[in-house]
């Protein structure tokens, strides 16, 4: 569905984005993660046709960047950083203008369909400029689909929404990947792109690496298992250390913390020694690692775990 | 062609909104129409002027002809305003071109706008209709209105058929619009190169300073405002507005403004 190869932008002498080349499948959330000035908003912008890459090509829904620019932007829609909604207008007026530049056949049955779905339809007339913050940022979520573009661009969704808005719009990302189009979320919120996406590619200038969030984890920590224990000792790690397929075991109080490449295969091995060695097993769970955890390590070293 | 309306429609909701550029619209007007009226009521009110023409410049007496002295101290204060109404076209545009610019900087609407299917073209011929339209209105309007009223306060065929030249008809319904093109083109690409496009406003409105130049060169008799001046007005604002129309659409980055505003 975005197809990049090469694509770099330079800002005078400072290169915002770095050959960057990725492909993001039709249908897929696809999170784009980095720092602040990582070339995020950047790429968004030159995959959506407001500003020219300086080289490397880059192809939305198999039209190309720089050639189709106005076919692209009748099958996106975006959602910029900020929501920039026209503040002396009423949310339906607004929605209006954009239904009408995006030349939806509709303009009427798409402005309601969206002003209800997200909870705006009672509030249409009042202007924008009394909105909450949240209340903008729906607004802004409809105008971004009210022409149903096939690729949907996302810049920070949830930023600084209160818990119950940013549920909704996570809620409403989650339809609107069910009915098959494809999304492209940049965010900071990791539980966000940990909870939302399929893939994540995380950026730095260049692209770190591209990956789903499971394998991320499992590329950069294993996986491991906890076994808690009634009561755990030095023998019972011994005994679990000496089998051959353990990549690593540590006693952490009555915990027996052992990474392993394939649980499903050696958990029940595992479970029959502790308990021949007399051990009461309470509990046992896989130890995951946040995708914070994952990212922090991504972005100190730099380095593509590929 | 629906995408224009549509910009023009999106200006007009939102510009109109806002109570300088209203106070602009209604005001200036109102203030240019009864500006000469009231030099051609005080003309009519002092006959006795009649016969004095020392204040008069020698070539604008020439210009009077049969004209009577105070007839022709009438026509020439009257001349020298109906100069000022031709500012009106400018002056409106400009105040609302510029804060259409300003509320898409604040409100930071000007990326999802142009994230849509819009041409650059569509989109500054948008908002140059919007910012001309009102203004090139409102100055017929209130030409329309003095006209009317002189008609009514003017005893002399003579002086009315001078007040109501085809020169002054040339003035206002060719050279204030062009004049008034200019100044929104060069208040679009000031404000695309600009981080603050306020700058861009009163960039633009020193358009009216060559005009105030004819205004005071003309009370002090340097200057006669006469047709073939007109004339020449027409036909140089002509090849600018050209220039700047070809200029605004090259000039006018998306990408400038999108990574330049602040």
């Amino acid at each position: 569905m975005i197809h990049t190869e090469n694509l770099t932008k330079k800002f005078g002498d400072r290169t915002a984005v770095e050959a960057l080349t990725l492909d993001v499948r039709e249908g897929e959330v696809f999170g784009f993660l980095g720092p602040n000035g990582a070339g995020k908003t950047t790429t968004v912008r030159m995959l959506t046709t407001l500003i020219g890459p300086t080289a490397g090509t880059a192809t939305v829904n198999n039209y190309r960047v720089g050639r189709d620019d106005i076919a692209i932007r009748r099958c996106v829609g975006i959602l910029t950083e900020t929501p920039g909604m026209y503040d002396r207008l009423s949310a339906e007026k607004n929605l209006t203008i954009f239904a009408r530049l995006y030349e939806v056949a509709d303009v009427k049955g798409q402005v309601e369909k969206y002003l209800r779905l997200l909870g705006l339809w009672d509030r249409r007339t009042d202007l924008v400029g009394n909105f909450s913050k949240g209340m903008k940022q729906k607004l802004a979520i409809c105008r971004a689909l009210l022409h149903e573009p096939a690729v949907v661009f996302l810049d920070e969704p949830t930023a600084g929404l209160d818990p119950e808005a940013a549920r909704l719009v996570r809620d409403f990302i989650e339809e609107i990947k069910a009915q098959g189009r494809t999304i492209f979320l940049c965010t900071h919120n990791l539980d966000e792109a940990d909870r939302l996406c399929d893939r994540i590619g995380v950026m730095k200038q260049r692209l770190i690496t591209v990956d789903t969030p499971t394998n991320l984890r499992q590329r950069l920590y294993g996986r491991k298992v906890v076994f808690h224990l009634r009561v755990a000792d030095d023998a019972l790690l011994t005994r679990v250390r000496a089998l051959p397929f353990i990549k690593d075991a540590q006693r952490v109080d009555n915990k027996l913390v052992v990474g392993l490449d394939d649980p499903e295969t050696h958990n029940p091995i595992l479970v029959r020694l502790l308990v021949e060695a007399g051990a009461d097993i309470q509990f046992v769970g896989e130890l995951r690692h946040s995708l914070e955890d994952v990212y922090l390590s991504l972005i100190g070293t730099g380095v593509s775990t590929d | 062609m629906p995408k224009i309306w549509t910009i023009i429609d999106k200006e007009w909701a939102e510009v109109f909104k806002n109570r300088l550029v209203l106070f602009t619209v209604v005001f200036m007007p109102i203030l240019f129409t009864a500006l000469p009226l009231i030099m051609i009521g005080i003309g009519g009110a002092q006959a006795d002027l009649g016969g004095d023409a020392t204040d008069i410049p020698p070539q604008f007496l020439e210009m009077c002809g049969d004209l009577t002295g105070t007839a022709c101290f009438t026509l020439m204060m009257v001349n020298q305003f109906l100069l000022l109404f031709m500012m009106l076209p400018l002056m409106i545009p400009v105040t609302i071109a510029a804060y259409s610019i300003v509320g898409e900087k604040t409100t930071r609407c000007l990326e999802p706008l142009l994230a849509t299917p819009i041409t650059t073209a569509e989109l500054l011929i948008g908002k140059s209709l919007a910012a001309l339209i009102p203004g090139v209105l409102a100055t017929w309007l209130s030409f329309g209105v003095f006209a009317v009223i002189a008609y009514m306060l003017v005893q002399s065929p003579e002086l009315l058929r001078r007040i109501l030249d085809p020169m002054w008809i040339t003035a206002i319904v060719f050279v204030g619009p062009l004049l008034a093109l200019a100044g929104i083109n060069v208040t679009l690409m000031v404000s695309s190169r600009v981080s603050d496009p306020r700058v861009a406003e009163q960039v633009s409105m020193m358009l009216v300073l060559p005009l105030l130049g004819v205004f005071f060169a003309q009370i002090v008799g340097v200057l006669l405002v006469n047709a073939q001046v007109m004339q020449l007005a027409a036909v140089i604002l002509l090849a600018i507005d050209a220039g700047l129309v070809s200029l605004g659409v090259r000039v006018f980055q998306r990408e400038t403004i999108l990574t330049k505003w602040k």
